[in-house]
């Protein structure tokens, strides 16, 4: 009796190890954009919000079409930064829809305005570009293409607002220099070739050091005309 | 190829339940679909096409510790592609590495292994080339440095490290192991990465699939044949069909440049021609492990980092990989008797921990979970701290990095 007791016991704590490994192996991680993503959540924040690295955006909320733009460059190398373009080079064009579709979806609260350093005639002269240009060097208003309230349009035009300023000026330096090239025509590239030093660091200053407006949400597709063709936004 | 697809289902659907007789109708149109085959078999997209580029119209830019080789467009143009080649010109490329005039191809062309490929196999793959649209698009001078610019060192090398000759299949084996011999040491050329390179760009037949570090990738090509590094022996035959197929498998994940060859080729494959790789692959690890390697560190040093390596852990790593390394395999893999983490060359955890990645996308698979990098948050001495911990923890036998090693992989090329 006392021997098949302990068989039974021995069996039955064998049959609870076995189904403790078959549970441990058959486990998986959940099946949600979410668990797919966390390879972007160090450099860009668990919700898309951004991080403290000054350099990396936020993705949260900004339109999917530009997203998905941007991920395509970076698998392409049209836009080149190796960690990224090493990231996505293997990954099947629907699923970076998705990744994009999951990132516009994302709403946290933009960050709070951080205190410039930029003096008073800097801020001014970014203030001036972004909501007028400079027709006499043929620059046109941010807010032509990217809003009244900077929020972007849809499906292609992203917003300016709840990024930081050596973002904005590493990008539009970027454009400058080929290492960020978009479809042809590439709008950004020729507005960023007119701007000089002095130009970018005020915008990047003064969109900064904007407010978030009340509806962050980019306005829908052909709420307004572009000043000029953009492969990014096509008609 | 991905607007192929709806024709290409169509066709399966057609073919369905009779690949056998697909396989064997001698068609002009079955002939080019087995050389597609044969062509993804040979991954000769990947070195053949350029970013963006027109498919093998060529053009990609191939650092080498020599300099730049531009591959060649073998599309069928008649003027700057291999249009006015002959199915015999081909078979001398592949079978011999010259050119239709006699001349030397530098071996970045694979023909020590393509050698191997039989003459009806590279007359699909040529039917299969003359049949895709022709692209005029010239070749581009390479750029190699002095004295390698000096066609006729290819000589010498070939004197060294090429033996011509077709596939001889091995009658103690099975028809299967053959057949994973022929695909592993022929068109699948793995031996190009997984076998150490020396500096003359060559590896001599003793060393095949004894592992090396890829020159310009700083990527280590584990070993196919050491049980303690890729080699496979104690895998299924089904994980290891899985990985070589859909990139995951609950063993480990496929990552660096073999995910580009997963995403390229391996995916394509179908299940027989995998199972025969897989077979091959087990068959060919060896049977006794070495001893496991003895560390260069101190011993005060390394409990300090492998003390340290367990809070990064607990913090970053274990609400994925588990806190006994168990991981949720096949997406989350497992880093407990993992040969990946454990083996000699640690520099493939290091870069992992550092740069993260994305196992290839593909039909098995087509939405990979991925690792994140974690360059940007971890110092040196965090990174050489959990590499060091996960590679002697849960009874792993690796030993311990320093964060000198950490800190040189930082430099280390993403593409």
């Amino acid at each position: 009796m006392f021997a098949r007791t302990i068989a039974l016991a021995a069996a039955i704590a064998t049959l609870t190890a076995f189904d403790g490994a078959v549970a441990q192996t058959t486990s998986q991680p959940p099946d949600t954009m979410a668990a797919r993503v966390e390879a972007c959540t160090p450099c860009h924040g668990n919700q898309g919000e951004g991080t403290s690295d000054v350099y990396f955006p936020r993705l949260a909320g900004k339109p999917a079409g530009y997203l998905y733009n941007q991920l395509l460059a970076f698998k392409n190398g049209r836009r080149k930064y190796p960690p990224m373009n090493y990231l996505l080079e293997f990954l099947p064009d629907p699923y970076l829809q998705q990744m994009a579709d999951y990132f516009a979806d994302q709403h946290p609260p933009l960050p709070p305005v951080a205190a410039s350093d930029a003096s008073k005639d800097v801020l001014q002269h970014g203030q001036s570009l972004v909501s007028r240009g400079d027709p006499q060097r043929q620059i046109p208003a941010c807010g032509s293409c990217h809003g009244p309230a900077l929020t972007g349009m849809e499906p292609g035009i992203p917003g300016l607002l709840g990024l930081r300023p050596n973002y904005i000026s590493a990008q539009l330096g970027a454009w400058r220099y080929g290492t960020r090239t978009a479809k042809a025509p590439d709008c950004m590239q020729q507005v960023a070739a007119r701007l000089t030093e002095d130009d970018v660091t005020a915008v990047a200053a003064w969109l900064a050091s904007r407010p978030a407006p009340v509806n962050v949400a980019p306005a829908p597709k052909g709420t307004y005309v572009l000043p000029f063709a953009c492969g990014s936004e096509p008609d | 190829m991905r607007s192929c697809s709806p024709i290409l289902a169509v066709w399966l659907l057609l073919f369905a339940g009779s690949s056998a007789e697909a396989q064997t109708k001698s068609g002009p149109d079955s002939l080019v679909a087995r050389g597609e085959y044969l062509a993804r078999a040979g991954d000769c997209i990947a070195c053949h096409t350029a970013p963006e580029g027109h498919t093998f119209a060529g053009g990609r830019a191939m650092p080498t510790p020599f300099g730049t080789l531009y591959s060649s467009n073998i599309t069928p143009d008649r003027e700057t592609g291999i249009g006015k080649w002959t199915a015999e010109d081909f078979y001398k490329a592949m079978h011999y590495g010259r050119f239709p005039d006699g001349g030397l191809m530098y071996p970045a062309m694979p023909f020590a292994s393509y050698t191997k490929v039989t003459r009806a196999d590279t007359e699909a793959i040529f039917a299969y080339l003359k049949s895709i649209p022709p692209v005029n698009q010239r070749n581009r001078e390479h750029d190699l440095r002095f004295p390698y610019s000096n066609r006729q060192l290819i000589l010498g090398w070939r004197t060294l490290y090429f033996s011509e000759g077709e596939f001889k299949p091995d009658p103690t084996k099975s028809a299967e192991w053959n057949r994973g011999a022929y695909l592993v040491e022929g068109l699948g050329h793995c031996g190009m990465c997984h076998s150490p390179i020396n500096a003359l760009g060559g590896t001599s037949q003793s060393d095949a699939f004894k592992g090396g570090l890829i020159p310009m990738q700083n990527w280590y090509a584990p070993s196919l044949t050491s049980n303690r590094e890729a080699g496979l022996g104690d895998w299924s035959i089904k994980d290891i069909s899985d990985l070589l197929q859909t990139g995951v498998s609950m063993r480990g994940v496929v990552y660096g440049p073999m995910a580009e060859v997963v995403h390229n080729s391996l995916q394509y494959l179908n299940d027989e021609d995998t199972r025969a790789m897989a077979v091959y692959l087990k068959g060919i690890a060896e049977g006794s492990s070495p001893p496991p390697a003895s560390s260069v560190l101190p011993t005060s040093e390394s409990s300090l980092l492998v003390s340290l390596g367990k809070t990064v852990y607990d913090k970053h790593c274990a609400s994925c990989h588990g806190t006994q390394g168990e991981g949720k395999p096949p997406h989350w893999p497992p880093l407990a008797n993992s040969q990946s983490i454990e083996m000699q060359s640690a520099v493939n955890p290091i870069r992992m921990v550092l740069n993260g990645g994305y196992p290839p996308g593909t039909k098995g698979n087509p939405m990979p979970y991925g690792m994140p990098p974690f360059a940007g948050l971890l110092s040196d001495n965090e990174i050489a701290a959990v590499v060091s911990y996960i590679r002697t923890a849960w009874g792993n036998r690796g030993t311990p990095v320093s964060a000198r090693e950490a800190n040189e992989l930082r430099s280390a090329p993403l593409n």
